[in-house]
């Protein structure tokens, strides 16, 4: 425990070399988040309208059959 | 060379396989870093434990510097070879670069405070990686600014070509003027000045940003490919509906 108190310390100065590696995790983890969900919330709706699309097609080349 | 990545569908398949190999050695380069940045290395004699602050503020500093450097880079591309790619990834790197900027400016305050006694000063180093910071929102603000985003990426490209000025300057920034911010103590001439128990984990922990960058880089690129597929799906969509309501008129008449 007294270690672990000393090692936060870090000799007086975990004030400022915490937040220094705090903000680094914030950042680089809420851009990373905010890119993967954005590449999945495009992806599905790139399935879905690809999904939609064909079929839309199809009807439209019978119609023209008939 | 550059005609091999110039499709995005083989450009997609390559990405496919580096991203989980960057992002496994990523991970391992930035476990180890933090290992020895803690652990394994010693406070500094001067600074003590502050020292530490340098395994994250400099790789920061590197990669802001970096992805600065590739938008330039890849914005001359586009430019001169109309690449298909090039605006993409000068766009998608664009936000992350802006990131590791931010991260550069906290830190050096934080550690600014206790070794300087002040959390900023308006000196050459300081500065110009703030008109950096400025320069990349400038690059993010510009490419959405027009309603063509064909016409938003060139201005984009433009003005990363021009703001490319900056970067001789923070770099010799420390050199040219008297600065409160130490000078170069790795990446100089006659090698780096710095002791291999510090460099290790400051190598590390930049290779892991660099591997970051390059992981987040890819995820971005294939979400802007993706967006203007949706773009194009949509207007086939659109297309779609129009020729059945066409097909009522001859009937008609």
């Amino acid at each position: 425990m007294d270690a672990l108190g000393q090692f936060l310390a870090m000799g007086g100065y975990g004030a400022y070399v915490w937040p220094a590696y705090a903000i680094a995790l914030v950042v680089l983890a809420g851009i990373l988040i905010a890119s993967v969900r954005t590449l999945n919330t495009r992806r599905r709706a790139v399935a879905a309208l690809e999904a939609a699309l064909p079929r839309r097609r199809r009807q439209g080349g019978s119609a023209d059959d008939a | 060379m550059l005609h091999r990545f110039a499709n995005p569908a083989r450009f997609l398949r390559i990405a496919a396989v580096v991203q989980p190999w960057c992002a496994a050695i990523c991970a391992l380069a930035l476990a180890a870093g933090l290992y020895v940045a803690f652990f394994a290395s010693p406070p500094d004699y001067q600074q003590g434990e502050t020292v530490r602050i340098m395994y994250v503020h400099v790789p920061a500093a590197w990669m802001a510097l970096f992805a600065y450097a590739a938008i330039a880079l890849a914005a001359a591309v586009g430019l001169i070879w109309r690449h298909p790619l090039a605006f993409v990834a000068a766009g998608a790197a664009a936000p992350i670069g802006a990131a590791f900027t931010a991260i550069c400016l906290a830190t050096g305050s934080l550690w600014g405070k206790p070794m300087w006694g002040t959390w900023w000063v308006w000196d050459a180093r300081l500065t110009s990686v703030l008109v950096l910071l400025f320069l990349y929102l400038g690059l993010i603000a510009l490419r959405h600014a027009f309603d063509d985003s064909d016409r938003g990426e060139r201005a984009a490209a433009v003005l990363a070509l021009v703001g490319a000025v900056n970067l001789p300057i923070i770099k010799f920034s420390v050199d040219w003027w008297n600065t409160l911010h130490q000078p170069a103590s790795v990446v100089k001439i006659g090698g780096p000045t710095i002791h291999p128990a510090m460099l290790t984990p400051l190598l590390l922990m930049a290779a892991g940003f660099m591997l970051f960058f390059v992981v987040v880089l890819l995820i971005r690129i294939r979400s802007e490919l993706l967006a203007r597929r949706l773009r194009a799906l949509r207007l086939a969509q659109a297309h779609a509906a129009e020729p059945a309501a066409a097909t009522r008129g001859p009937v008609l008449g």
